[in-house]
């Protein structure tokens, strides 16, 4: 009409900015007062030691080996646990993909999410601990001439994250699955490939950046582990995770500066593997798993 | 490209059927496909005509019956080993692969040499007219050309029966005459037999040598376009071929042929079966005419301009809504007199 400018309101809504735009306030309040403002003061006071220099807190933890070690224990358990439980994902979330009684086998699947880390930990003890019903029956039997350690160790810990995680990794995984056309696995199959090809070069090259961001949130899950590695693993040796060392510093040593730089170095190693993995992301095709145009 | 390799006869259904759950989705199909042949599979939609071309495919199995490849039984042969190749309806081209990778696929499953994927990619690229695009991934493709690929993908393993699945439903009103005639062009280019589902009986009648109506999952006709457009079988068949006007009468012999009511007026009609009482007559809104002296009168009710002709809805003097075509100039309010030529008055029993 005239040559005015619009008004102020008309352009903000055009850049997507409305009353509606209000709402997100009190997500960024809490996010700000419960996530960013925790970690910049913890990551301050990581700097500020007892007694030493402002580094002296990272100092003492690479020259300790009892500190620095629960970097690779936590490693050692997070890494394999992760990876067992998106490979596991796949084959399972492809079948129930196919199943009519899917919502009943997914409930099944995802039980273990309701019911918490103590109580998957007071299973295990139960059932796979030295007089468990696990061990009696091997040693009834006669396939175990002794208990089989399950529980207290580092498979205590393997098993809970194992059960508590599967869920979490099966669930993304099948969004992933249902996200794939299945039109395209019957278009291999009528090119002749058979099911070990037509996963290898249809379903997997879609379904890899998925994986990758299961991955990502599947390991933060593994590496922050605390309760089952006290419950059911053996939190003095093989299990001594990072979150543990956090936790003495924290609790039993009252040394809040330490425990805030282990937090940090934690977080450090968490984004390290991320952003490798979501690196290799970047390398993969992300376009719209189907085909086709509407 | 050189003609199919695997040759064959004829392929046959035998008395196929295909339930879900309790519901018949096809019900004792019989039907052979000849070599070179060109057969189209039509119907009003949940006909079942995708579950017989997927059943064809091997991605349904039978409920019962058998389909055979002259004296090889294929029902209980996978789809990876029947060799057949498939255009589905949403092209399902593999997004994170180039076109050439897409068109190669099958090649590549069976361990091709390099050289030879090659040379028959691009072959298959020049048969569809997609030569500079083949480093293209399909989401750079318009649908035309997607559906391009998918026929380029489809025949570039030579088989010896393609299957298409409404191949031409995404793409609009021009795309589709022109992929249509792309269509026959290649079918006889290569030889090989096509099985085409389509809900669109014109796309049918101009594509196939033959046309198979399915209704309800049963088999309700098998005859060329010819036949179909001008003798369908029975009425449903009539309806679904464009017969517009259906219209319940009584029938009283008369010569030859028998005398029908349509809109109150009464008009010499052909019997297509034999008859006995109730019938009903089946008329194309092109065989209905504005005539001086038509036997029906009606008032238009609607009167659509298509260019060449007009296209109208009329209702008779006995409330029946009727319609047809007009090369004369009409509106809504007219009042006029109906007739159609008695060979076109098709006369079914009810």
């Amino acid at each position: 009409m005239n040559g005015e400018k619009p008004r102020l309101r008309w352009r903000l809504r055009e850049a997507g900015l409305d009353g509606v735009t209000l709402l997100v306030l009190p997500g960024v309040l809490f996010v700000l007062a419960l996530f960013i403002y925790p970690f910049l003061y913890g990551l301050g006071l990581s700097f500020h030691p007892a007694k030493g220099d402002w580094l002296a807190n990272y100092r003492r933890f690479f020259s300790d080996p009892f500190l620095w070690r629960t970097i690779p224990t936590t490693l050692l358990i997070a890494a394999p646990v992760t990876v067992l439980n998106v490979v596991l994902s796949v084959p399972v979330a492809l079948r129930v993909r196919r199943m009519r009684r899917q919502r009943l086998l997914t409930t099944i699947l995802v039980i273990p999410i309701t019911l918490g880390t103590v109580m998957v930990a007071e299973g295990l003890l139960t059932y796979l601990g030295p007089r468990g019903w696990l061990n009696r029956t091997l040693i009834l039997f006669g396939i175990a001439s002794g208990p089989v350690h399950l529980v207290h160790n580092y498979w205590g810990v393997m098993l809970s994250l194992l059960i508590s995680g599967f869920p979490f990794t099966f669930l993304l995984t099948l969004s992933y699955v249902t996200g794939i056309d299945p039109s395209l696995e019957q278009a291999g199959a009528m090119l002749g490939a058979r099911a070990r090809q037509r996963f290898r070069h249809i379903l997997l090259p879609l379904l890899a950046p998925g994986l990758a961001i299961t991955l990502a949130l599947a390991f933060v899950q593994a590496f922050t582990v605390f309760p089952s590695a006290i419950l059911v693993g053996d939190p003095a040796g093989a299990t001594r995770v990072i979150s543990i060392a956090a936790y003495q510093a924290a609790y039993e040593q009252f040394d809040y500066s330490l425990a805030s730089a282990i937090a940090m170095l934690m977080a450090g190693v968490q984004v390290v593997i991320i952003v490798a993995l979501l690196g290799a992301r970047s390398l993969l095709f992300r376009g719209p798993a189907s085909s086709g145009k509407g | 490209m050189a003609p199919a390799p695997h040759d064959f006869r004829e392929l046959r259904l035998d008395g196929v059927c295909r339930a879900f759950g309790h519901v018949n989705a096809l019900h004792d199909v019989t039907l052979s496909v000849g070599r070179g042949e060109f057969v189209a599979l039509v119907g009003p939609s949940g006909c079942g005509k995708s579950t017989a071309l997927n059943c064809i495919a091997g991605l349904l199995q039978l409920s019962a019956g058998a389909i055979w490849l002259d004296d090889r039984r294929l029902d209980d042969v996978g789809p990876e080993d029947r060799g057949f190749g498939m255009v589905f309806q949403n092209y399902a081209l593999f997004p994170h692969m180039t076109v050439r990778r897409n068109i190669g696929f099958g090649l590549a499953a069976q361990h091709r040499p390099k050289a030879e994927i090659a040379r028959r990619v691009d072959e298959a690229l020049a048969l569809v007219r997609l030569a500079g695009h083949a480093e293209k991934l399909p989401g750079q493709l318009s649908g035309g050309q997607q559906q391009r690929v998918a026929i380029a993908r489809a025949v570039v393993m030579e088989p010896p029966l393609v299957l298409m699945d409404e191949p031409l439903s995404n793409l609009d009103a021009k795309l589709r005459l022109e992929m249509r005639a792309e269509i026959r062009r290649i079918h006889s280019m290569l030889g090989c037999s096509t099985i085409y589902v389509t809900h669109d009986q014109e796309e049918a009648l101009s594509l196939a040598d033959r046309i198979v109506v399915l209704i309800d999952g049963r088999t309700r006709q098998i005859g060329t376009p010819e036949e179909l457009y001008t003798a369908p079988a029975n009425a449903d068949v009539a309806e679904f071929m464009g017969y517009r006007n259906l219209v319940a009468s009584d029938a009283e012999p008369a010569g030859d042929g028998v005398m029908v009511t349509v809109g109150g007026g009464r008009l010499p009609g052909t019997p297509m079966r034999p008859l006995g009482g109730r019938v009903v007559v089946a008329i194309r809104p092109d065989d209905l005419r504005p005539v001086l002296d038509g036997p029906i009168v009606a008032t238009v009710e609607i009167a659509e301009y298509h260019g060449r002709d007009f296209y109208a809805v009329a209702r008779a003097e006995d409330g029946t809504d009727l319609y047809f075509r007009s090369e004369r100039r009409i509106a809504a309010g007219d009042t006029l007199r109906l007739g159609a030529p008695p060979a076109r008055v098709l006369v079914y029993p009810a």
